[in-house]
């Protein structure tokens, strides 16, 4: 019988992980798109953390996932928040016309 | 039994964060008397944080949070250049009309993360410190919100800031995979052979660390970010991110990952020479000084890392004097700036400057002096803090970091002699205001007068600095 281990685990987590960081530069469009690979990203994490966690024996892992969890979260409203805040000035949240600052 | 009085300076200030908050939720137009409170309870904490300096090193809360010398003197560092950062920007917060409630909170809360960042032991307190500090800066830097630049800038800070964190994240689980625990000590008592799982977890959050100290290559936010956000934001961003996570990295390098030196040594070195080389020459084209001066903190943080990747007492050491300095010479430059107001309005372009000497000959001499010192002249404080760095570089043979570094020193100041040129060898263009707040002019005065007179008695700050032995 086919037997799921460690390492399926961590390469889900790892190509979780892949594809948030590319959804973050391969991205041309809208900014919300980098929210949610922003938030991939932490969930990749999470599933490392727990797969760690239940093969050592030790709880530290899965309190770690908790508190992310809760930052995670906060992130995500303090970047809607900015996101919004942008908007009003701007009047658009395409990622190739985020280019006032440069220099 | 948990020894409370430790962290009596982190308890004091959570709890004059809410009572703060409270105070201008029930309270109309209380701004400046939170202002001024906030002022006053970073003075407190630190007075409380005075008495750390005698304790023994002590772990607290099951390992998880460490009370050191280098702890106690870096808290000492944030909190004073706190003080010195709100007392110099309320004016300019009044003019911009962005002096609200938030603002001091904000502040409050980023320096509190920055405590718990210094003090962590663990990977979990690490984080959870990281992300308040983060949190709160990302808010501050788009704090202007009804100007394009701040939201701008805070909108780059943010998905920037959110991505380093990610991976430092993503490291942070390898180690706790491959080392079987969170705690500091425990990792470095496991970690005692290589591993690739532990090198990649290693790589990971240095690349987060080096976002944060805004180290080439991961240094794309910096220039953006200091010259949308409002200046009284750009100096915090400048100084106290800086100081806490230099000591983060200090205490990753050289406690859980010391038994693997030979893996992040070329890390660091190379990390340094970029920054070193990209600051000094990125910098030569700017016109903008809030700019200027995020290239130069690029490679003044280089130098840092310079000191850091010797791997002695001695390297440490350095690295944290020229800290200390750089924090002095910095709230010096932006003081300077803040005095540039004309009607109700701030200028920050270096044309700005041409012929400041013919009407504001004291303005002009402190400028002289700071950018004398960053540029590294002697007998000015800057001078001293490179002279440390590369006597630790070149006592462990590192000859190429030391050229490299001198090289760069050179291409510096070049930059940093033609704002001097144009302050003193152009015509004159604007008249500024005279009259500035107590605040600023004592901050101005106070860092202007310690960068001349280093060199009297410079062994004072080395006899403190030399009590910090993490090996």
């Amino acid at each position: 019988m086919f037997e799921i281990g460690l390492g399926h685990y961590l390469t889900l987590g790892a190509i979780i992980f892949t594809i948030g960081i590319a959804g973050i530069f391969l991205n041309r469009k809208n900014i919300i798109v980098i929210l949610m690979s922003i938030e991939l990203i932490l969930l990749a994490v999470n599933i490392n953390l727990v797969s760690f966690s239940a093969y050592l024996n030790d709880l530290s892992g899965q309190i770690f996932t908790l508190f992310i969890l809760t930052v995670a979260a906060a992130e995500a409203a303090i970047g809607l928040a900015i996101i919004v805040v942008y908007f009003r000035n701007v009047g658009t949240i395409r990622v190739e016309e985020i280019d006032n600052l440069k220099g | 039994m948990i020894n409370l009085e430790l962290v009596f300076s982190e308890i004091f200030l959570s709890l004059s964060i809410m009572a703060l908050l409270l105070i201008g939720v029930y309270k109309k137009n209380s701004t400046n008397m939170i202002y001024n409170l906030s002022v006053v309870s970073l003075l407190i904490m630190l007075i409380l944080n005075l008495n750390l300096f005698n304790s023994k090193d002590v772990t607290l809360f099951g390992n998880g949070y460490k009370i050191d010398f280098m702890s106690s003197f870096m808290k000492f560092l944030i909190t004073i250049s706190g003080i010195f950062v709100m007392l110099s920007s309320s004016k300019y917060l009044k003019v911009t009309k962005i002096f609200k409630i938030e603002y001091p909170i904000l502040l409050l809360s980023s320096i509190l993360g920055m405590l718990i960042m210094i003090s962590s032991n663990d990977l979990i307190v690490f984080y959870m410190g990281l992300e308040l500090q983060s949190l709160a800066l990302y808010v501050l830097a788009s704090f202007d919100r009804n100007n394009k630049l701040s939201s701008e800038s805070g909108l780059k800070y943010f998905v920037l800031s959110a991505l380093s964190s990610g991976l430092l994240l993503y490291g942070c689980s390898l180690i706790y995979g491959f080392a079987g625990s969170t705690n500091f000590d425990e990792i470095s008592a496991n970690i005692d052979q290589v591993q690739y799982g532990l090198t990649l977890g290693i790589v990971f959050i240095l690349v987060g660390l080096a976002f944060k100290i805004s180290a080439v290559p991961f240094h794309m936010w910096a220039p953006d970010v200091y010259e949308g956000s409002p200046t009284s934001v750009t100096i915090f961003f400048a100084i106290l991110p800086k100081i806490a996570a230099l000591t983060v990295l200090i205490r990753f390098l050289y406690v859980p990952f010391i038994n693997l030196i030979e893996q992040w040594q070329v890390i660091i070195i190379f990390l340094s020479i970029a920054s070193m080389i990209f600051g000094a020459v990125a910098a030569i084209g700017q016109k903008n000084l809030k700019r200027l001066m995020a290239y130069s903190s690029i490679s003044h943080m280089g130098f840092a890392l310079a000191g850091l990747s010797v791997g002695s007492n001695e390297g440490i050491q350095s690295s944290i004097t020229y800290v200390s300095i750089y924090l002095f010479m910095n709230l010096a430059f932006f003081s300077c700036l803040f005095m540039l107001r004309k009607e109700e309005k701030y200028f920050e372009n270096i044309d700005d400057l041409s012929g400041l000497s013919k009407n504001h000959p004291m303005l002009s001499l402190s400028l002289l002096i700071v950018l004398f010192s960053l540029a590294g002249i002697p007998p000015l404080a800057g001078f001293f803090a490179k002279f440390y760095i590369f006597l630790a570089v070149i006592e462990k043979e590192m000859y190429f970091l030391a050229i490299i570094g001198l090289l760069s020193t050179v291409v510096a100041a070049f930059y940093y002699l033609r704002i001097i040129k144009t302050i003193y060898f152009d015509d004159a263009k604007h008249k500024y205001d005279l009259n500035h707040n107590l605040g600023l002019k004592l901050s101005l005065t106070f860092s202007t007068i310690i960068i001349l007179i280093y060199f009297i008695y410079p062994s004072y700050l080395l006899e403190i600095v030399s009590k910090i032995t993490i090996l």
